[in-house]
């Protein structure tokens, strides 16, 4: 039971990092997004290899190499600021591939009419289409926060006092390795439920389909 | 004072490319081992049985809700203290099995639901047992269907197995780390792993997308 409580207590943590490196993704995806649709190609295949080695490279990695690579040499970054940085950057470029299929989901007479109105590219984009956007995008906005929740354990490893380092402290210091980690499994279950089922939820009442 | 990047580059590859080996061993093992296994939850979890069903979809959903590190660490750390001790390779390959078998058997059961139900009455109609219909109907079409998911998910897997980095498994980012800490030089080294990474993972996805498109032709 003492168990429970100390890494109990860790999951303030945990979830910080994750609404943290959420919000910051969100808004850079919207930077994103917009450069994968600019007009400059050079713009587009920048935004392009951007998003793609942001998610092809391990999130453990990037971290670290925000960390160890770049937080250790000219400035000095504490692991929630790599953390943040590190997975806001990779939820900015998961994000951006949500935004832009969602994007693509609005019906091109939208744009079309937008054109005849006389409304220019942002007004279009602002007004019109992102708002209709965001509905085809919310349920899978949702479903990357409960990957990232499950992937914010992996800042444990340079130092966080989340879940899983407290988990592990835990295993150290007392005989019993098993319960420390059986308990960190069942909190992140217990946290990620309730976005499941509200991604289920939300994926039924925005659809346009009915 | 800093030497010519590319000559430190060339001595630590060796290094590299072996701990790179090890990434693919566990990537290969673990998701062989764990796509077997989740096609035994697929169709476990799509029993009419409720005693099948239940229990199997409990399993494969505290697999898919609990992060793949604890489930690392759960099997490494974890597990001796109920006298199974495992070496950090074959711990790595249980841990990715597992949670490998709990994600794909979702992703084949979308797959096995999607087969269209004409097919199934088809079946029956020709007098295949339910058995058959499922061997020789549902699955193959079933799993043509999950393929291009599964294959994105085989992409994840090998992102994941970096994570055995925590159990001192010496695969790449173990390897990155070790000449980092040896060498002080954190950001080169780590930026070459990064590299081999992605040199795997976008071509892997490109091909992907590729085979999405393809087979979405004929369906």
């Amino acid at each position: 039971m003492e168990h429970f409580g100390r890494i109990f207590e860790a999951a303030p943590v945990t979830l910080e990092v994750t609404a943290t490196c959420f919000t910051v993704g969100a808004l850079l995806g919207v930077v994103l997004v917009s450069g994968r649709r600019s007009r400059s190609w050079v713009v587009r295949s920048v935004s392009r290899v951007v998003i793609d080695v942001l998610r092809g490279i391990p999130p453990i990695v990037f971290l670290f190499i925000v960390f160890f690579g770049i937080g250790s040499g000219a400035i000095t970054l504490s692991p929630f600021q790599a953390a943040v940085i590190g997975l806001g950057l990779i939820s900015a470029a998961h994000l951006a591939e949500i935004y832009r299929g969602s994007l693509l989901a609005v019906n091109r007479g939208q744009f079309e009419a937008s054109q005849a109105l006389g409304l220019g590219r942002t007004t279009t984009y602002v007004r019109v289409i992102g708002p209709q956007a965001m509905r085809v995008a919310i349920p899978g906005m949702v479903t990357w926060a409960i990957s990232l929740l499950k992937d914010s354990a992996i800042v444990s490893t340079i130092g966080v006092a989340e879940i899983m380092l407290v988990a592990n402290q835990d295993a150290r210091a007392s005989g019993s390795s098993l319960t420390p980690f059986i308990i960190a499994a069942l909190i992140y279950i217990a946290l990620g439920t309730p976005l499941a089922f509200l991604s289920r939820y939300l994926e039924r009442t925005l659809s346009l389909k009915r | 004072m800093h030497t010519w990047i590319f000559e430190d580059w060339s001595g630590w590859l060796p290094r590299l490319l072996d701990g790179l080996l090890v990434s693919l061993q566990v990537t290969g093992l673990s998701l062989a081992l764990g796509f077997s296994l989740g096609m035994v939850f697929a169709l476990l979890s799509s029993s009419r049985s409720r005693l099948v069903r239940w229990p199997s979809v409990l399993l494969v959903e505290v697999g898919r809700g609990m992060p793949a590190l604890v489930m690392l660490q759960l099997v490494y750390f974890g597990l001796p203290s109920a006298s199974i001790t495992l070496d950090t390779f074959p711990a790595s390959v249980l841990a990715l099995t597992l949670t490998t078998a709990a994600y794909t058997s979702e992703i084949i059961r979308a797959g096995l639901r999607a087969v269209p139900a004409g097919e199934l009455e088809a079946a029956d109609a020709l007098g295949l047992s339910k058995a058959d219909a499922t061997r020789f109907v549902v699955i193959p079409q079933g799993l043509r269907i999950a393929l291009p998911a599964l294959m994105g998910f085989a992409i994840l897997i090998f992102q994941i197995s970096a994570l055995a980095f925590s159990l001192g498994l010496p695969e790449l980012l173990s390897q990155a780390y070790s000449i980092g800490a040896a060498t002080f030089r954190y950001f080169d080294i780590l930026l070459l792993a990064g590299l081999l990474y992605l040199a795997i993972t976008i071509p892997a996805s490109w091909l992907v997308g590729r085979l999405e498109r393809r087979l979405a032709r004929h369906l």
